[in-house]
């Protein structure tokens, strides 16, 4: 039943979350650290960790009759049988795998479509424009984020059906003689993708080019670099925590995304982010949801990890630039 | 000087070059930083840019470095036009203010920095170690090599970037304030390690400074700049000795002036000359083309002048030992250890400033010089030490 896992996964964070705060707490910390640590923990714990256990404890139950989830009557049994791994041993078959392929490479592409486009867009803003018009080019990176998604999504649709405002530019100016399909195809949703998550990698990126100094970029050229080799040798090594904030802020939430793939894309463009969806709302199969689910959010964090670590490498040289203190990109982590 | 640097063989032979400004004028929109200098800087000088902030000096060190492009004149650098040349294809390199070295890169990195770009061949990896440790020996920085610009001390920061600068051997070196960053103590240190350095290297060094007396101590030659024009150029004893403005005067040690008439000539090279104040002198007159009724001034240094206390003569003369002497009222006496500053007012109501050894007083109490202020006392100098200015 779902309320007896869900019991169950209340009483297993309520048993971890005094663990995991001895472990954030630093050895010897008195009781007034940890109290002022409380909070966060809370938040951590209410919003993170518990929806974590829940999700862990669904995804090893089965799918009942009509959806939600079949009693379990001897647990002891139950996990001897093994059957709590079915919905993991699911998720590895090739149409699963097909799928979260196509997630793990759209959500690749969209990066680095976003890095190609933010970078030089992030450096015009912060090296070239005046800065008395930066403010308002700023605030035109920001402003279509005050509306939501899903309507600035659906405005993708109007621009790129068959009848849309794209097609009848092109038709109008002769540079195709019939519609071009261009909705419910792969690239609408790379379009949708790289439009949706542009700005949050412009602005970490601005936060890091327009902290750079500049005269260290003329000592550069000075020192008879062209302007390709400075880029290369200064501003992007120097840029790196932004760049590296930009890429998790994209990436991430590129992974999950069905929002954009369900408007935008066909039946091809199927990603993970669709296919957790379906399992809850369509299939009613909570189980499998919850453990694709729970292999995204591990991947993710995987991710994430291999990531600090390779900041971490950058971090020592960060640490090295402005004397120890710590590169603001990375707090974003 | 020079031929001994020939003798020890200098690593700049052949590759010496000078710096050539022809009317070079730099507009920042309204703003003209630059206005129509022409400076001839000859190879193998040390030669520096001094003036007070926002002069231009800098703007002109920027223009020879190509990090600005000129509104219109032409910069030569070794006799070569490089006017439209880019920076990073110019064969001088900067040591900037502040340093600039890159943060992500160790010294050794910092150092090799351009070594890739250099014309002609690419050094080889262990060559361009080499240079790069040679340029750290010629700043006395060995063993620094791995070091990041953020564990460097004060005084080991300007090393790393004048050896970045010079294992490029570069024709012109241009530093623009180096020291100002650094303490007292560490500032003087350092200025004789350029001056060493530039001896050992023997390329011309462009140097910019505020410092009057960094530009008096270290230069073979200074030009001082006001208001985005060259006001002087010369040995630092010309310029200090035989200034040609008031500005220069006043720049190069608070000088005290007064509006003069010339009367006429007086012998060789000197002319007479009638103070406001009422005073008649003979003094040198270094300016053979200055027309007599040419409005000029004369500055005396405070250190030149001296003054007696008692009770003033009638008006101002010259007394029997030629020496000139104006009455004036002390305002106020300031003790600074070696020297006593004092402020004093002459009869047109001007304020003058007069530099005296303080004196071997008594071991306790005020000095005994008979000075009060408010006492009135004489102002005197020898006439010699006087040097007519174009206002």
């Amino acid at each position: 039943m779902a309320e007896g896992s869900e019991r169950d996964g209340g009483a297993a964070a309520a048993r971890r979350r005094p663990a995991a705060g001895d472990r954030g707490a630093p050895a010897g910390a008195g009781w007034g650290t940890m109290a002022l640590a409380l909070p966060a923990w809370l938040v951590l714990g209410l919003f993170f960790l518990l929806p974590l256990v829940l999700m862990l404890g669904v995804s090893g139950a089965e799918r009942g009759v009509y959806g939600g989830l079949r009693p379990i009557g001897d647990l002891a049994a139950y996990l001897r049988s093994g059957a709590f791994l079915a919905s993991y041993r699911q998720s590895l078959q090739a149409l699963y795998l097909g799928i979260a392929w196509r997630s793990l490479w759209m959500a690749a592409l969209t990066t680095g479509l976003c890095l190609a486009i933010g970078f030089p867009a992030a450096y015009a803003l912060a090296l070239h424009v005046p800065r008395r018009r930066r403010g308002l080019l700023l605030g035109l990176v920001v402003v279509p984020l005050w509306t939501s998604f899903l309507i600035r999504t659906y405005a993708w649709m109007f621009i790129l059906r068959s009848e849309g405002l794209l097609n009848h530019l092109l038709l109008s100016t002769g540079l195709a003689s019939r519609p071009l399909p261009m909705l419910y195809t792969g690239p609408a949703v790379i379009v949708g993708l790289v439009y949706g998550e542009l700005p949050f990698m412009i602005l970490p990126l601005y936060a890091a080019l327009e902290r750079l100094d500049r005269t260290l970029l003329e000592a550069a050229a000075d020192l008879g670099a062209g302007r390709g080799a400075v880029v290369r040798r200064v501003t992007v090594p120097l840029a790196l925590p932004g760049l590296v904030a930009g890429v998790v802020l994209v990436f991430v939430p590129s992974l999950g995304q069905f929002v954009v793939s369900d408007l935008l894309g066909g039946a091809h463009t199927m990603l993970l982010g669709n296919l957790i969806q379906n399992q809850f709302a369509v299939a009613r199969n909570q189980p499998f949801g919850a453990a694709l689910a729970f292999e995204l959010t591990a991947a993710v964090l995987l991710l994430l990890g291999a990531g600090a670590r390779l900041g971490g490498a950058g971090r020592k040289t960060e640490g090295a630039t402005v004397g120890g203190r710590r590169a603001e990109g990375w707090d974003l982590l | 000087m020079s031929s001994r640097r020939q003798a020890e063989g200098s690593p700049a032979d052949g590759r010496r070059a000078g710096v050539d400004l022809q009317a070079v004028t730099k507009r920042f929109g309204e703003v003209t930083a630059v206005d129509g200098v022409t400076l001839a800087v000859p190879a193998g000088e040390l030669f520096s840019l001094v003036g007070p902030s926002g002069c231009g000096k800098t703007t002109l060190l920027r223009l020879v470095a190509g990090l600005e492009w000129a509104s219109s004149g032409r910069v030569r650098i070794g006799g070569r036009d490089m006017t439209s040349v880019p920076a990073h294809r110019r064969p001088v390199n900067l040591v900037f203010q502040h340093y600039a070295l890159f943060p992500h890169l160790t010294v050794a990195e910092n150092v090799a920095f351009g070594l890739r770009y250099r014309e002609g061949s690419r050094p080889r990896r262990a060559e361009a170690a080499g240079r790069v440790a040679a340029a750290l020996g010629l700043v006395r920085l060995d063993g620094l090599d791995r070091r990041y610009p953020h564990q460097l001390s004060g005084g080991q920061r300007p090393r790393v970037a004048l050896a970045r600068a010079l294992a490029l051997e570069p024709q012109v070196l241009l530093l623009d304030e180096p020291l100002a960053a650094l303490d007292q103590e560490l500032r003087q240190a350092m200025q004789l390690e350029l001056k060493r350095l530039q001896r050992t290297v023997g390329i011309t060094f462009l140097l910019v400074t505020h410092d009057q007396q960094e530009a008096l101590a270290l230069s073979d030659r200074v030009a001082v700049m006001s208001q985005g024009r060259i006001e002087q150029v010369g040995t630092p004893l010309e310029i200090f000795e035989h200034p040609e403005t008031a500005f220069v005067a006043t720049f190069t040690g608070a000088a005290n002036l007064w509006d003069a008439e010339v009367l006429g000539a007086a012998g060789e090279g000197r002319l007479r000359v009638r103070l406001a104040a009422g005073l008649e002198l003979e003094v040198p007159a270094p300016l053979p083309a200055a027309a007599p009724e040419a409005p000029l001034l004369l500055a005396v240094r405070p250190e030149k002048l001296t003054l007696r206390a008692g009770a003033p003569p009638a008006a101002a003369g010259t007394d029997l030992a030629g020496m000139a002497a104006l009455p004036v009222t002390v305002e106020e006496g300031i003790y600074q250890g070696a020297r006593t500053v004092w402020l004093v007012r002459d009869a047109a109501g001007e304020r003058r400033v007069v530099h005296q050894p303080s004196p071997a007083g008594p071991a306790r109490g005020a000095p005994a010089t008979g000075l009060q202020p408010g006492s009135p006392a004489l102002l005197c100098w020898d006439p010699r030490h006087s040097v007519l200015l174009r206002r």
